[in-house]
């Protein structure tokens, strides 16, 4: 039997693209599947497969330094990507809706910290902390203030410019129909804007979400001594010897943002499904 | 101008919109320029002009969605010029048609008595009538992106009706629809408007639209009114050579005013022997410029001179013959450098058997009744 030819867009059936991908995948998955993996090993050491257990996840669960350091990130992640999420959106409507003088340095201004070095981005928030004074050995919540402020600041560029992008397509003739049906322009802003930046904000919010959670070299030079976040967490823990217990906690944050990006992907997703 | 076959204007009352001395500037662009114009109550008011002539940015002025840079809007009596669009009893049909992607076919009719706190049943019960009426009956539970183009328009149509408002604005609403549908919609909006008694202002730059369906017709060019009238008095009595021009088909021959009086004018066409008597009640004056303007279709065309006197005629020899179905149109020579005068006459028989083909030799006459005589 002749094997029909490969035509000139098939690239999947050519071998050196099968390679390719191949060789990318493996790059790309091979550390974090054996990191899951090796949650799963009953060993003390990370090195040889020793049998199926779960006990390092109860070890993970029932250690109270690691949960305090699960409990900060969510917090902080969460405030700051309500914060995040505000301010990018009224960002994106600023530089969507008015023309004023150096809008364009404005915008580019606006997009620094996404293209800054985190460790500049750290340093930076650590001088600045410093200079001001902010206090430290506040009560819970508060005491976690200045990570918070410097996740913000980190995040909410990502959130104005996926808005922003969202705001690219919107039909003006909406907002008019709205107005001329007797809305007022708050009313329009809630009623149509609102409604139509939705699938903008709900993608940007779960960047700034996950952003926030895993960000280690910010949230370094900006905790105080006694605030730990769960990366900054793993990494102290990890300075001592990798155990399969960081493997467990790992793998939790590897779920927990996977899953928060799906999310972010589908409902997307269905949004142009619905606007096309 | 003339008495003539033209419809009445349906004017009962206070006029529903005095504009005066309108205005809009965009910088130093003039995209409306000091237009005067009176709407009387249940009319099927029609703007009529190129593109770019500012049509849409008048009906936007009287939607209050641009405000005016001189001049006065007063809507029902009130002046309106800087009201808001929200506090304006006027709703419009936008040319996108503006359906509001995020809510349902019922909640998109409803969003008008919603703001305005009307009780929920009523609004239920309002907009599912207002959906009666544009025949989308039971389509109240759909989503826009589950509409076609057409059905679309009716949910914008009854959006803006079930407020029930003064004046209903439309900006090109036939526009993007197709042939059939678009001239199935004319007498459709006609038959609506109708039974609503709602004045409405429609925006075209379809002259056959707006002919077919409104009693009177502005005409717009750069800004400015041309002229308004009724169809049949726009292109019967064309007030300029642009209004003669964009109405229809015309053929225009242009000449000195030799005589003018009781009634009757006389114009020497140069390149054409014998000169133009034509009737008309406005006499320009002796000595100017006048163009003739004559319909195609009230042109006769033969092989013989007409036997009748009176008319006026004109010989040429046939150039270019244009087969348009009902109508062949022919392109006739009558001296070197005047443009070609068009004739249009019905196909009563087989084409093969038409009496004239290129290159023959025609005679053109008219009556003295059948054209107007311009002087802009
Ligand atoms: N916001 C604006 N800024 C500057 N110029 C404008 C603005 N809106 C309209 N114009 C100009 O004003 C003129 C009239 O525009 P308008 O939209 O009223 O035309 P129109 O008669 O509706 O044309 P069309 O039939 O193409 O829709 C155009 O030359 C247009 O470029
Ligand atoms: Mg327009």
């Amino acid at each position: 039997m002749a094997r029909t030819p490969i035509g000139p867009l098939e690239y999947t059936r050519r071998t050196w693209m099968r390679l390719t991908l191949l060789a990318t995948f493996v790059f790309l998955y091979a550390p974090i599947v054996t990191l899951v993996a090796f949650s799963f090993n009953d060993s003390r050491r990370n090195i040889v497969w020793r049998g199926f257990t779960t006990k390092y996840y109860e070890k993970a669960l029932g250690n109270s330094d690691l949960i305090e350091a699960f409990v900060n990130s969510l917090t902080i992640a969460l405030l700051s990507t309500v914060i995040a999420t505000v301010l990018g959106a009224l960002t994106a409507l600023l530089l969507w809706r008015f023309r004023f003088p150096f809008k364009a340095g404005y915008e580019g201004a606006m997009a620094l910290p996404i293209v800054i070095p985190e460790i500049c981005m750290g340093v930076a928030m650590l001088a600045f902390f410093a200079k001001v004074g902010w206090p430290s050995g506040l009560p819970w919540p508060l005491s976690l203030s200045a990570i918070i402020i410097a996740h913000v600041s980190f995040s909410f560029p990502f959130v104005a410019v996926v808005v922003r992008a969202r705001l690219a397509g919107f039909n003006q003739e909406l907002a008019e129909a709205a107005q001329d049906l007797g809305a007022s322009e708050w009313r329009v802003f809630w009623d149509v804007m609102v409604p139509f930046m939705r699938p903008g904000l709900v993608a940007g919010a779960l960047l700034a979400f996950t952003l926030s959670l895993d960000d280690f070299v910010i949230t370094f030079f900006t905790s105080g001594p006694d605030t730990v976040t769960f990366p900054v967490k793993v990494y102290s823990m990890v300075r001592f010897s990798v155990t399969p217990e960081v493997n467990a906690a790992s793998t939790v944050l590897i779920v927990l943002t996977v899953v928060l990006t799906g999310i972010a992907l589908w409902m997307q997703f269905r949004q142009e499904k619905k606007s096309s | 101008m003339s008495s003539s076959g033209t419809a009445p204007a349906a004017n009962s009352g206070s006029p529903i919109i005095e504009v005066s001395g309108l205005c809009k500037r965009f910088g130093s662009f003039s995209a409306v320029e000091n237009i005067d114009l009176t709407i009387g109550r249940g009319e099927f008011f029609a703007l009529l002009g190129p593109s770019g002539c500012g049509k849409t940015t008048l009906l936007r002025m009287l939607a209050g969605l641009e405000l005016p840079s001189d001049g006065t809007i007063r809507i029902d009596g009130q002046d309106m010029s800087f009201v808001p669009a929200n506090k304006r009893p006027i709703n419009m049909v936008f040319q996108s048609y503006a359906v509001f992607p995020h809510m349902s076919v019922l909640d998109n009719v409803g969003y008008g008595l919603r703001i305005d706190g009307v009780p929920g049943d009523e609004i239920r019960r309002r907009a599912e009538e207002a959906l009666e009426l544009v025949k989308l009956g039971g389509f109240g539970a759909r989503r826009p992106d589950q509409l076609s183009g057409g059905q679309r328009q009716r949910v914008a149509l009854a959006r803006a009706l079930v407020k029930r408002p003064k004046v209903l604005l439309l900006d090109e609403p036939l526009s993007a629809l197709d042939a059939k549908l678009r001239e199935a919609m004319r007498l459709e909006l006609v038959n609506l408007q109708e039974t609503v008694g709602i004045t409405f202002v429609i925006v075209t730059h379809d002259q056959s639209e707006a002919l077919s369906m409104a009693t009177r017709i502005a005409v717009m060019n750069q800004g400015t009114v041309q002229q308004i009238a009724p169809p049949a008095e726009l292109y019967e009595f064309p007030a300029s050579r642009f209004v003669a021009d964009f109405i229809g088909s015309v053929n225009l021959l242009e000449g000195r005013v030799e005589a003018a009086s009781g009634g009757r004018i006389r114009l020497a066409c140069p390149g054409i022997a014998t000169p133009i008597e034509m009737e008309q009640d406005r006499l320009p004056a002796v000595g100017s410029t006048g163009w003739v303007a004559l319909r195609p279709e009230k042109i006769d065309i033969t092989k013989e001179p007409p036997v009748e006197a009176g008319m006026n005629t004109v010989s040429g020899k046939v150039e270019e013959i244009t087969y348009l179905g009902e109508t062949s149109v022919y392109h006739v020579r009558i001296a070197p450098d005047l443009p070609l005068m068009k004739v249009s006459s019905a196909n009563l028989d087989r084409v093969t058997r038409r009496a004239f083909t290129w290159e023959d030799p025609v005679h053109l006459s008219w009556t003295s009744s059948c054209g107007v005589v311009l002087d802009r």
